[in-house]
């Protein structure tokens, strides 16, 4: 829609639905065709977001993007034998046979280029995704120049046209919906392996080649049923966005497969309700960024694998490392002055090579805790501060240990910076370490640190 | 095969192979296995001894894991045949068991401890049929037999390397197999889970089960295993780990790499000795 003057640009004005009609829309009572396209939408949602959780877990979120490209031409060739058998093209089914055929030739051709030659399948997707849209492409100019005239809308399949969804259409998506959640629940132990580990999966002899091909055909059913509503080029998006999103919310996949329903379900829903409030949107870009909008909010404010709380849980971690550093600092600065002299907290700061803010942070924390106690001279270790520091030294003398003794063979653990371990190591190999430590001052004479050191850093 | 190019005949001080028995768990007949063009086994012959743990033993790239991957029917064989109690792999597949290269899968996906010890049950459980209590109630017990039992709800990308290497092994003993293979089940784990799996490894042994494990590491050899393969594309020698893991045998499959390895080794074992 473009305006005629440039100042016409703020006029570009959305006119916003009344609270009535949002209220009358998402009730479903806002006229039998908004109805449709809305049960429609959230059906095709359900569907794929329980059969994407398969697709993205055998990592197939790419190959299904060129399946969805793939079916153009194969819709413009059974558009074209429409005409030359019928007179006319547009027979929903025939073009619908001609989606899938289209893109059961694109993945055979992907198969073939990663089979046969030396390319990997992301090269192989790439090629065949550009090449077969592009052919699509040209035989839609070449069905615009026939004699027949029009193409027939066949652009729709494009962009989509979830408007035009009949209660047929509907009612097949339910199917769809439907008899994928039976399948899941058939073969969910089956496609868990699959997924997980497929070869053990052979080597117990499960034929995972025809599960693999189950996967991809429920892919490209829902594939096809969603072109006509979304489009081509945005379809893959409602298999792979809501498992995406799901992910963030639960680590059991019988749990993640109704999240991943319930998400797309809901995209399909506010998505499809709100373009029809909202009339020049077209639907199936608003159902995507709809779930597009589910998947941000999963990623950034899931309670254990979101990004706000990884970063939180980095952050506390940091903060107690550093006030650790204090800790041990202000007993080392103690050790080579003379105890019960406060020491400068900007020297401690120093010393425990924290940053000025950073220190004084912990400094702060670590008083709010009753470790430390400051006075007009500067700041001193409480009793229980001084506990606090010595079962932090003792933990820095069992890392060089852990190292000494078990470098070797548990290579997984030795990326840890030493500053960690306390944090890390559990407490039966911690007692392993305690007592090689032990020997280890017996036998050399050394003692192990200048404090006494038990079990609980207590002296 | 006209592609393959035969490696350098090795000098044929060879120990004798058993003859090929009936009664053996696995007997492996002139074996070849090729990638593209390069053969990784070649003309492999070997009847396991039954009841015994049993080390494979040799160089990186010496075709170790594709000897397992080829028994199991996972990589296709060239030439030559393998059977397990004189039957096909196909037909025996109940009594076999197997625990796979920890990096092979992906540690993050959605599945708990005890899913995946479950999944060791699903061939007896059969299509399309949900996991039932006993089948559950077998799969806890092949954790404890690995003292996770307690880590069993916990998803499993939050378990440490050798947690996640003891799931494996429970899997594989959640499949109630009498022959299996492991792929080196002691790659990269703690203490406390070498420990485990050593534990788990002579239980099998004393109620009659044979072990094939991939092995990397020489030392712990002659402490873990009875018998050993001595391995590089084609066996070196192989049979009692008394017999045949000698320095004559080991040189003869590591070649000059040997040097190397036992000067590092031989410093290890200073560096223990002086510290425990």
């Amino acid at each position: 829609m473009i305006h005629a003057s440039l100042g016409a640009i703020t006029d570009v004005a959305i006119e916003w639905p009344s609270l009535a009609d949002i209220v009358r829309t998402l009730t479903l009572r806002a006229g039998y065709n908004t109805t449709v396209v809305i049960v429609g939408a959230a059906l095709l949602g359900l569907a794929g977001g329980i059969v994407g959780t398969f697709a993205l877990f055998r990592r197939r979120a790419l190959v299904a993007d060129a399946l969805s490209h793939a079916a153009l031409p194969g819709i413009a060739l059974a558009f074209m034998v429409g005409v030359a058998l019928a007179g006319h093209g547009r027979s929903t089914p025939l073009l619908l046979a001609g989606a899938a055929a289209g893109g059961i030739a694109g993945l055979l051709a992907i198969h073939a280029i990663a089979r046969w030659t030396r390319l990997g399948e992301d090269a192989a997707i790439g090629i065949v995704l550009s090449v077969f849209f592009g052919f699509g492409t040209v035989l839609l100019g070449l069905i615009q120049g026939m004699s027949t005239g029009k193409e027939g809308g066949l652009k729709t399949f494009i962009y989509g046209q979830t408007a035009a969804m009949q209660a047929s259409d509907a009612a097949n998506i339910g199917a769809i919906a439907i008899a994928s959640i039976i399948l899941v629940s058939l073969l969910l132990k089956e496609f868990r392996l699959l997924c997980f580990d497929e070869t053990f999966a052979r080597a117990q002899g499960w034929p995972t080649n025809t599960l693999d091909y189950l996967i991809l055909a429920m892919v490209l059913v829902v594939l096809v049923v969603g072109l006509q509503a979304v489009g081509l080029l945005l379809v893959v998006a409602i298999l792979i966005i809501p498992p995406a999103a799901a992910r963030f919310w639960s680590d059991r996949l019988d749990r993640l497969l109704w999240i991943a329903g319930g998400i797309g379900l809901a995209g399909g829903y506010f998505g499809a309700a709100a373009s029809s409030l909202l009339p020049r949107m077209p639907a199936g870009a608003v159902i995507v960024l709809t779930s597009g909008l589910f998947f941000l909010v999963s990623m950034a404010f899931a309670p254990r694998r979101g990004l706000l709380a990884a970063a939180a849980r980095r952050f506390v971690l940091r903060f107690r490392i550093t006030r650790d550093h204090v800790l041990r600092a202000m007993l080392e600065l103690k050790e080579l002055v003379e105890p019960s002299i406060a020491a400068d907290p900007h020297a401690v700061i120093r010393h425990a090579g924290a940053s000025p803010l950073s220190g004084r942070l912990a400094i702060l924390l670590a008083r709010s805790q009753g470790l430390i106690s400051r006075s007009t001279d500067g700041i001193t270790l409480t009793p229980r501060g001084l506990e606090n520091a010595l079962r932090v030294v003792r933990n820095h003398r069992l890392w060089e240990q852990y190292l000494m003794h078990y470098a070797e063979i548990a290579p997984s653990h030795v990326d840890w910076s030493a500053d960690l371990v306390e944090h890390v190591l559990d407490p039966s190999l911690i007692a392993d370490l305690e007592k090689a430590l032990s020997d280890d001052a017996e036998r050399s004479g050394l003692p192990p640190s200048a404090h006494p050191l038990t079990a609980r850093g207590r002296p | 095969m006209t592609l393959l190019h035969p490696p350098q005949p090795l000098p044929s001080t060879i120990s004798t192979l058993p003859e090929h028995s009936e009664h053996s768990p696995l007997s492996i007949h002139a074996v070849t296995v090729a990638y593209q063009r390069k053969p990784v086994l070649w003309d492999v012959d070997y009847d396991a001894p039954p009841g015994q743990l049993i080390a494979v033993v040799g160089p990186n790239g010496a075709g170790k894991s594709t000897l397992i991957k080829a028994a199991l029917g996972l990589i296709p064989i060239a030439s030559g045949r393998v059977e397990m109690w004189g039957r096909p792999y196909p037909k025996v597949r109940s009594r076999v068991g197997y625990v796979p290269q920890r990096e092979s899968v992906d540690w993050d996906f959605p599945v708990s401890a005890l899913d995946v010890v479950c999944m060791g049950r699903y061939r007896r459980i059969g299509w399309c049929r949900p996991i039932g209590r006993s089948h559950r109630a077998a799969a806890m017990e092949a954790l404890q037999r690995v003292g996770m039992i307690e880590y069993a709800d916990r998803q499993i990308s939050q378990l440490s390397g050798g947690q996640q290497q003891r799931v494996f092994l429970a899997r594989a003993l959640a499949q109630e197999a009498d022959l299996y293979f492991m792929d080196e089940p002691f790659a990269g784990v703690d203490a406390a889970t070498e420990k485990a799996i050593v534990d788990a490894l002579r239980n099998l042994r004393s109620s009659g089960k044979t072990v094939l494990c991939v092995h990397h590491d020489l030392q712990t050899v002659s402490d873990y295993f009875d018998s050993v393969v001595l391995l590089n594309m084609r066996i070196v020698a192989a049979g009692p780990v008394s017999e045949v893991f000698t320095h004559e045998n080991l040189q003869k499959t590591y070649g000059g790499r040997l040097t190397l390895l036992s000067t590092a080794a031989e410093a290890i074992a200073r560096d223990t000795g002086r510290s425990s």
